[in-house]
């Protein structure tokens, strides 16, 4: 069999075992919580209240599936090829985040919420902060995306 | 009888609700044991998905089996209306001695419904409560 010389190009050409890799890459990961939550201002009357958030104001609370996609960015490392191993970084979001979420009532059960509004904006915010401490150097938070339903969702950069 | 050929239509619609498991003949302990997280004190909630099926033979002068748009109309208003944003457990009546879980809640819609839709269409309800999760009523006999 002939060995044509640009297949022993492509063949030898690629010698992609660098020590590390400089390129940024961007890993995300979805968990899933479902709660029930009421928006309100307790500053504020029950018409004012009512009159701002509608039936979200519902005194008796309502409730979301939510999915939370958490972006993480830095350069792979040379040994795993891994930026941070995704099973890791969905361990981190559960512990941190979703174990305090789940099948709990947002306003009233859970630490990191409280005295806040529990508008999916604020929580997006409250869930960066709960995961940004706990992430392995070189490994960067980059986006909290809530979906509080299919058609709504808060992005939160960290600006 | 009629010659005509059977077709289902289904119409889709949404509601948020908070609701929590258990049965208050229970003790604590034995709700706990049964219902785990659900049965959370201060309620959780969903993004509950409604599939409605409508069976039975197109309008020979529409081509409809049912206007799409008059059957949403009749599940927003008796079911959407009636569950979206509310507590299943404190704000439906139907469920003052019911335990709301997906079946039950299923069940209640199919009954709303069938007194609402005309009884030459055969109807059946598949409710999502989540993604993964989802039940019908009444069961398909094959």
């Amino acid at each position: 069999m002939p060995v044509f010389p640009h297949r022993l190009k492509f063949r030898f050409g690629i010698v992609p075992l660098r020590k590390f890799s400089p390129e940024m890459v961007y890993v995300t990961r979805l968990e899933h919580f479902n709660a029930a939550h009421r928006l309100f201002n307790p500053a504020w009357d029950k018409e004012q209240n009512e009159r701002v958030f509608g039936k979200c104001a519902n005194e008796n609370w309502h409730g979301h599936n939510y999915e939370l996609y958490v972006t993480v960015k830095g350069n792979p490392d040379p040994d795993t090829g891994f930026l941070f191993d995704a099973r890791q970084l969905g361990a981190l979001i559960r512990e941190k985040v979703t174990d305090k979420l789940d099948h709990k009532n947002l306003n009233l059960d859970v630490d990191f919420m409280r005295g806040k509004m529990c508008s999916s904006e604020n929580l997006s915010i409250e869930i960066w902060k709960q995961l940004s401490p706990h992430l392995p150097s070189g490994v960067t938070l980059h986006c909290i995306k809530l979906y509080e339903t299919p058609r709504i969702y808060i992005e939160y950069f960290g600006e | 009888m009629s010659a005509g050929k059977k077709i289902a239509v289904f119409r889709k619609e949404y509601f948020n609700a908070a609701h929590r498991l258990f049965n208050p003949s229970w003790d604590d302990q034995r709700n706990e044991a049964v219902f785990g997280k659900c049965n959370n004190p201060n309620y959780h909630g969903h993004n509950y998905e409604l599939t409605v099926r409508l069976t039975g033979e197109p309008d020979p002068e529409t081509g409809f089996v049912m206007d799409l748009k008059v059957l949403s109309d009749i599940i927003k208003e008796h079911v959407v209306d009636l569950f979206d944003h509310k507590n299943l457990n404190l704000d439906i009546p139907h469920f003052k001695n019911l335990n709301p879980t997906a079946e039950n809640i299923c069940i209640v819609i199919y009954n709303i419904l069938r007194e609402k839709i005309d009884p030459r269409f055969d109807i059946q309800a598949r409710l999502y409560e989540t993604e993964r999760n989802f039940v019908e009523y009444p069961v398909d006999i094959h």
